[in-house]
């Protein structure tokens, strides 16, 4: 009898510290879901209230002036981002199909390695070899060097994601296009690639949503502009880098524009990790059956 | 091998393949019958689906794989240094253990994935019609062409790739354990529709399934992986002859369920 | 048949189509290699200079003065170290007991939500931190948690001297919240990875769900975690735009956790385009190349462990 009231106090003990353990982890986890809530309300706050239609469509106005917007800032990410696109997607895909059909061996390994290497990169030493290949031997700020620097940091997520897709294409899609006489072009670019596409696409988005915000590179290749600047090859503004020197000005009209700036930036990105969210759902749905 | 003649459309001569250094067959000489069903039987592993994608060059997809001999397509070397595999496919058909259809293409698209270019739209329903009557699916897909083949059950989209497979006009058809993955009543419409096929092709059916040899093939060739784990060529015979009088051991040991 | 086995070659490219795709193929590839391997001969180019005229006292000087030109990597190292620390520490107790508590504990309802916000989380520009923390985070420091802190601790030197808002502590903080996600992220998908049946077998011993978690599923899963931890080290060793808002920008070392400092990162983001002499420019690209050396042992660390339990599947 003794021995069994013993061991319920013992289990009863357990329980209790096994209650706190649980209620410290769940403490856990909302601290990092309020922080996250606490950082989107003030975001949304303060800068819902700078967002108005000049806000998106005006240039900035000078110092002292009030009002002016962001319009030139976001046609310039369009642009950069769009450039971007256009140069990693490419060799983004190639790569992964290269590492899914000549899988292994050194080459290829070395190939990921490097891969690997590169996502780790910071993106201010990215924006130091932007520099160092498309400013200083031209000798002047351009938006196209802030593309090559996107670029490289779209590429390590897209080479390895596009891998993935196109192996978890089954074997047999493959043989099946092979088997009826279809050249390994032509089953690669009308069989496979169309089967593993919503991964791919997954994979865009979330890449464009990690550069997006992106600042630090920025500083040194798109430079920022006061003007409706369009043209590659000169500075331009982009609206990461204005909520930046919005941020750290010191003038209050400024700063409340930073804010709108912040909420913009937030707003695109959720908009693209939820369509990177449903995308990824249909490819799932794909490859089942 | 008495009842297989020399001068047939297809046959391998000497035919070893191997995966890296492993070999899986070793000395297949054989000639298959003109417009009739040929089965391969043999315990798993015996190197049946092995021989089966030597004779259309798929086993070479494979990143390691060699082969070793000759497979004649109407007496010419399909190993030939001239011969380009791609229209050796063509000629060659196959069908595939597990269904395989094109997931991002339509039935309509998927039946006539490799029918030859330059049609315009009415000669391509055409084809297509074509190719999913003969493969007996018509009937079952004609009001939804457009949709997707990940819809129709195992049982058709088995038949699909049959279709797609004829619709290339192959001369021969390769069929890779076609009802392995099938319910017993899709499986009889498969058997059945070789039994019609092969009026006009040349058909090569692996199969683990005695029964099935027994009822859709009218030569059975019987392998059997020696010691060494590397398959051969047991006896190739008549089916009725092959079940009841074989003339080796190993193969009455195996069909009477003594191993395998 | 002759006596030498005569192999027959496999061509998988044969059909012009198919060589032409195969050069395509081979051609985007190398310049996927060969921008990466730029990128590392381009920082070792635009620092030799540097690295010629300090040599390895460049990471061992405190000075950093561009008018006499001379430079040393020391207070930026400190500095990078320290909010790296700061972050890693808080980060770590906070991603793997949210981590633990969404895998294991949490009912479906209120995980797949929580999941979902903490990777937005991990998706929120690095500048709107920097921008929450220099407005909010850093007055809230200078107001009412430094002084609290300094009332509790202030008999240490971490916790003495004047507190800005902007700082050292300030700097490691916004980190922390940074890489909570990618802590979280990757030590869920970790734990979720280990086999019930090593978590039914401790149950049926009569474990709780706690003792199952500390004493089984966690060590099981440690090689994982630890890796998931280092790879969010490496991101805040090199993150820039957000920690440059709220560090107080000052190349020195000093005691307190209260004190403006200065990181690698930010030194460049600051004062790259200002840079007037060329040695001043190259000793900049200095401190790149040795966050990109640092960034890269530090990945390839972690991409080994989490690999080790992952199996072949990569990250």
């Amino acid at each position: 009898m003794a021995q069994s009231a013993s061991r319920n106090r013992n289990l009863a003990r357990r329980r209790i510290i096994g209650g706190l353990g649980v209620g410290v982890a769940l403490t856990c986890a909302v601290i990092g879901a309020v922080c996250l809530l606490i950082i989107l309300g003030y975001v949304i706050v303060q800068g819902a209230g700078a967002i108005n239609r000049d806000f998106l469509t005006q240039l900035p106005h000078p110092v002292g002036v009030p009002g002016g917007g962001v319009g030139n800032g976001i046609l310039g990410t369009f642009i950069i981002l769009g450039l971007a696109t256009a140069m990693a997607v490419p060799i983004g895909l190639l790569t992964g199909i290269y590492l899914s059909l000549f899988g292994r061996g050194p080459i290829p390994e070395g190939l990921r390695f490097l891969s690997d290497v590169l996502s780790g990169v910071p993106s201010i030493a990215i924006g130091l070899f932007a520099y160092a290949v498309l400013v200083a031997p031209l000798r002047h700020f351009s938006a196209f060097s802030a593309s090559f620097a996107f670029m490289m940091l779209m590429l390590p997520l897209l080479v390895r994601t596009s891998e993935q897709a196109i192996r978890s294409v089954p074997q047999t899609v493959r043989e099946g296009a092979l088997a009826l006489g279809m050249s390994n072009f032509r089953a690669t670019v009308q069989i496979v690639i169309p089967t593993a596409m919503p991964a791919i696409i997954t994979a865009l988005l979330l890449a464009i949503a990690r550069v997006i915000g992106e600042t630090a590179p920025l500083l040194f290749t798109a430079f920022g502009s006061q003007f409706w600047e369009t043209n590659p090859n000169k500075p331009m503004a982009v609206l990461a880098l204005q909520v930046f020197t919005y941020a750290i000005s010191p003038y209050p009209n400024w700063q409340a524009q930073a804010w709108g700036g912040a909420l913009l930036l937030i707003g695109a990105v959720f908009v693209l990790s939820l369509g990177a969210r449903l995308m990824l759902r249909r490819a799932m749905r794909g490859l089942e059956a | 091998m008495s009842t297989v003649a020399a001068g047939e459309l297809l046959a391998t001569q000497e035919l070893s393949a191997y995966y890296g250094s492993r070999q899986a067959v070793a000395d297949v000489t054989i000639a298959f019958r003109r417009k009739a069903v040929t089965a391969l039987i043999g315990p798993s592993g015996c190197g049946k689906t092995t021989l089966l994608r030597c004779l259309n060059r798929i086993h070479e997809i494979n990143f390691d794989a060699r082969v070793q001999g000759s497979v004649l397509l109407d007496g010419q070397d399909i190993y030939g240094g001239d011969m380009d595999p791609m229209a050796i496919r063509r000629r060659i058909g196959m069908v595939f253990q597990r269904p395989n259809p094109f997931p991002t293409l339509s039935i309509l698209d998927n039946a006539i994935a490799c029918a030859p270019k330059g049609l315009n739209r009415r000669g391509k329903l055409e084809a297509a019609e074509r190719a999913l009557r003969s493969a007996a699916l018509w009937d079952e897909v004609k009001d939804k062409l457009k949709t997707s083949p990940l819809r129709l059950s195992g049982g058709q989209q088995q038949r699909l790739c049959i279709a797609r497979a004829v619709a290339a006009q192959p001369e021969v058809l390769l069929m890779d354990e076609p009802t392995a993955s099938l319910d017993p009543i899709a499986t009889a419409v498969i058997e059945e529709l070789m039994s019609s096929l092969c009026k006009e092709f040349t058909i090569v059916a692996v199969t683990h399934n005695m029964q099935q040899a027994a009822r859709v093939s009218s030569v059975t060739a019987f392998m059997l992986a020696d010691e060494t784990g590397i398959g051969r060529l047991i006896e190739a015979d008549d089916t009725g002859k092959l079940f009841t009088k074989p003339s080796d051991r190993r193969t009455e040991d195996y069909i009477s369920g003594r191993f395998g | 048949m002759t006596a030498e086995p005569r192999f027959r070659r496999v061509a998988r490219f044969v059909s012009p189509a198919d060589r032409g795709f195969a050069a395509v193929v081979y051609a985007g590839s190398i310049l996927f290699a060969l921008l990466i391997v730029g990128l590392f001969v381009e920082l070792v180019l635009g620092s030799w200079p540097s690295i010629v005229k300090f040599g390895p006292a460049f990471i061992f000087s405190s000075s950093w003065d561009p008018i006499t030109s001379k430079f040393g990597a020391l207070p930026m190292i400190f500095g990078t170290v320290m909010t790296s620390l700061i972050a890693i520490v808080l980060a770590a107790f906070i991603g793997i007991m949210a981590a633990v508590f969404l895998a294991d504990f949490a009912p479906r309802w209120l995980g797949q939500p929580l999941s979902f916000l903490i990777e937005l989380l991990a998706a929120v520009p690095s500048v709107v931190y920097g921008l929450w923390g220099l407005f909010v985070l850093a007055p809230f420091m200078r107001t009412t948690l430094g002084p609290a802190l300094q009332h509790v601790l202030g008999w240490t030197p971490l916790f003495s001297g004047p507190i800005y808002g902007v700082g050292l502590l300030t700097g490691g903080i916004i980190l922390a919240l940074m890489i909570v996600p990618t802590v979280t992220a990757i030590s869920r998908d970790v734990i979720v990875a280990i086999p019930r049946d090593l978590r039914e077998a401790s149950m049926a011993l009569g474990s709780t769900k706690w003792e199952t978690a500390m004493r089984v599923v966690l060590p099981a899963a440690r090689v994982g975690i630890f890796g998931a931890c280092v790879l969010a080290l490496g991101r805040a060793l090199g993150e820039t735009i957000a920690v440059t808002m709220v560090i107080g920008n000052r190349p020195e070392i000093s005691s307190s956790l209260f004190a403006p400092s200065y990181t690698l990162a930010s030194v460049i983001a600051n004062e790259f385009t200002e840079a007037t002499t060329s040695i001043y420019t190259s000793a900049l690209i200095e401190l790149g190349l040795i966050l990109f050396l640092v960034s890269m042992v530090v990945n390839a660390l972690a991409r080994l462990m989490i690999w080790s339990v992952r199996g072949s599947e990569r990250v």
